[in-house]
């Protein structure tokens, strides 16, 4: 009975440790053995390839493609959320009337699931059913937006729908922080002569500083995984013009028998969140202090 | 330095009035302390002198030129918040800084001003430092500086210590009172703690129920309050109030316990107005001005001493005397002890009487 006593927290917090231990990390450290054997359709540990994967993908075209959309995609995806989250909460934040409303509205895109969403916008972006055929039937003949179908443009659909979804949450954030924001310091800088932009920029956004670290962590982790977004969207295309790392890995692991290339990139993408993301963390939270 | 002429200024907000044409008006270099208890109006007064408040009703005039209806940065006024508001994203420098930046001053000039500054007020060591790693006391200073560094025509503080633990709060009360004299700026000081008014004020506004219930210096506040209010709320221990009647030209405590344990008799204190035979009257006597030894002009009285409360230097007893509850401040080597009865003196010099209706003073002006 003492021995349960004193061990119960260990003993509580238990299951939970080895769910995770085995279902992340025994996880990621497979995935990783396997990136280094020769697996095709099922995992082989016979035949070790060291880090021959690794080259196959990056020398790979697709991965390129997925590579360079996924700069796109992150870059413009978080900083959209970011400015427009911003730009709602402050708005919002001017004791508007149906505030309570309007915050609801913004925010509902967030219950979707990206499925959905992607399954609107591309009846929204498609030039037969959507915005360029009402345009069109309105009577403006010229308009014309069919970004969804041409190589170039098509991530930035990707970006739109993306958006679309998250700036009500960022703005949520952002909203929170805002109200957190103690009165007596916006009356202090009146005083000491900012005027009402100068005391958004020099005072209020800094002090925000908290809540855009959870925003850009938050959605830059959604920004790698998102892959259901883009399949219910564009299935990758046209061709693969709007390719993701984590559309490249469920290709290469589940449809071409290429299982040890696809968990070569899913470690690619481990690394390349790392790579953005711990040095930001550290940074911010070293700075905190 | 300027003077500051408050004019029948009124607030509401919807159908509550929460001021009511409220007039105060203090010389170049005055160090006026608003007090009164939570919710008497004292911090909105000050917000609408800031021009964070609009008035309803009535002028603010800042070295005779109306200032009620500009901009707060317009006014060249300087407030000390009560939270301190330093900005949270800045160090200690661009804080200080931050009024002369938005004035477009070049950096040079800056830097001397924050450095004169940082002097005055010996935060010097702390510039490069985020608010978040400052002490209360240190914030307080800052926040000082930070109103200091503009030269403006005037101070606000708006209840600047009560978030100091209580030596700090003496210190600054001390820093403060230090640095009016030597800059010899106009001040309006907002506060709950009447100690802190008598300290530091040139002028104190006593206020309640969104009105001033007297203005002048400390010392016309203090011995010849305008009412009961201000008689009580000014001073502590609190004064004694004690209800009576006008008998045969001296005061005579009443009610059921006054009668059964023997009248307390006290003469009418000199300066009342005329007050007709039998009329119902409330004395006031502060709890200093009961003493264990007879003075010039003092009365002696019987007591019996309930309880002891020494502070140190001074104790307080909680005194019987005729059926009436009396707070008695002593020196600690008076040598009363509790459950006993004592022989006491009582100084009717500084005695007022109040009427019993409304509060106000009976004394001629």
């Amino acid at each position: 009975m003492r021995f349960f006593k004193a061990r119960l927290p260990q003993l509580t917090l238990l299951p939970s440790l080895v769910l995770v231990a085995v279902s992340v990390y025994g996880f990621i450290a497979l995935t990783f053995v396997i990136s280094l054997t020769r697996s095709r359709m099922l995992p082989r540990f016979d035949r070790w390839e060291g880090f021959d994967n690794y080259a196959r993908v990056w020398s790979h075209p697709r991965w390129e493609v997925a590579v360079e959309n996924f700069a796109i995609f992150g870059l413009l995806y978080i900083g959209g959320t970011l400015v427009i989250g911003l730009g709602l909460a402050i708005l919002l934040d001017q004791k508007i009337r149906a505030e309570g409303a309007l915050r609801t509205i913004y925010l509902y895109p967030m219950a979707l699931s990206f499925i959905v969403t992607g399954v609107a916008w591309q009846w929204l972006m498609s030039p037969d059913l959507g915005l360029q055929h009402a345009f069109r039937t309105w009577g403006w003949e010229s308009f014309s937006f069919d970004w969804i179908t041409q190589s170039e443009m098509a991530i930035y659909c990707v970006v739109i729908a993306g958006a679309w979804q998250a700036s009500g949450f960022v703005m949520a954030l952002f909203l929170a922080a805002l109200r957190g924001i103690n009165t007596e310091i916006i009356s202090a800088a009146r005083m000491d002569g900012a005027s009402g932009p100068a005391i958004y920029w020099h005072i209020i956004i800094p002090a925000l500083r908290p809540a855009f670290l959870t925003a850009i962590v938050v959605q830059g982790h959604l920004s790698i995984k998102s892959y259901d977004l883009v399949v219910a969207l564009t299935r990758g295309g046209p061709g693969f013009a709007t390719e993701l790392p984590s559309t490249f890995m469920y290709e290469f692991t589940f449809s071409r028998n290429e299982m040890a290339m696809g968990a070569a990139s899913a470690v690619m993408m481990l690394v390349l969140l790392t790579v953005l993301i711990v040095p930001y963390l550290y940074s911010e939270l070293r700075h905190g202090r | 330095m300027a003077s500051l002429s408050i004019d029948r200024v009124t607030k509401r907000f919807g159908a509550t009035e929460v001021l009511h044409e409220v007039s105060i008006d203090i010389e170049a270099g005055d160090f006026l302390v608003l007090v009164g208890p939570s919710g008497c109006g004292k911090s909105t007064l000050l917000n609408m002198i800031a021009g964070l408040t609009e008035l309803s009703g009535g002028e603010i005039r800042l070295a005779d030129r109306r200032i009620d209806g500009l901009e707060p940065k317009a006014r060249n006024i300087a407030m000390v918040f009560q939270s301190y508001a330093l900005y949270p994203a800045m160090t200690v420098e661009k804080n200080i800084a931050f009024p002369l930046r938005m004035a477009g001053m070049d950096k040079a000039a800056q830097a001397a001003k924050v450095a004169e500054v940082a002097e005055l007020l010996q935060i010097g060591h702390l510039l490069k430092r985020k608010p978040a790693a400052l002490s209360g006391g240190q914030r307080q200073r800052v926040a000082m500086g930070r109103a200091l560094v503009r030269d403006p025509r005037l101070f606000l503080f708006d209840e600047p210590l009560s978030n100091l633990d209580a030596k700090l709060r003496v210190d600054m009360r001390t820093e403060i009172k230090r640095l009016h004299q030597r800059l010899g700026t106009t001040i309006v000081y907002v506060t709950h703690d009447q100690v802190e008014a008598m300290t530091m004020a040139t002028k104190i506004a006593v206020m309640e129920g969104g009105a001033v219930q007297q203005f002048g210096t400390p010392a016309e506040i203090y011995d010849r309050p305008a009412n009961r209010f201000v008689a009580t709320f000014m001073g502590s221990p609190a004064m004694n109030l004690v209800k009576g009647r006008v008998r045969d030209g001296a005061f005579v405590a009443q009610g059921a316990a006054a009668a059964a344990a023997g009248e307390l008799r006290l003469p009418l204190p000199r300066g009342t107005v005329p007050l007709a035979e039998g009329r119902e009257i409330e004395l006031g006597l502060r709890p200093e001005w009961i003493s264990t030894e007879a003075g010039p002009g003092s009365v002696p009285f019987a007591a019996r001493v309930e309880l002891i409360e020494p502070t140190g230097p001074d104790i307080y007893a909680m005194l019987e005397a005729a059926g009436q509850s009396l707070v008695a401040r002593l020196p600690a080597r008076a040598g009363l002890r509790e459950k006993t009865e004592a022989a006491l003196h009582l100084d009717m010099a500084q005695a007022v009487v109040f009427d019993p209706e409304t509060g106000a003073s009976l004394m001629a002006p």
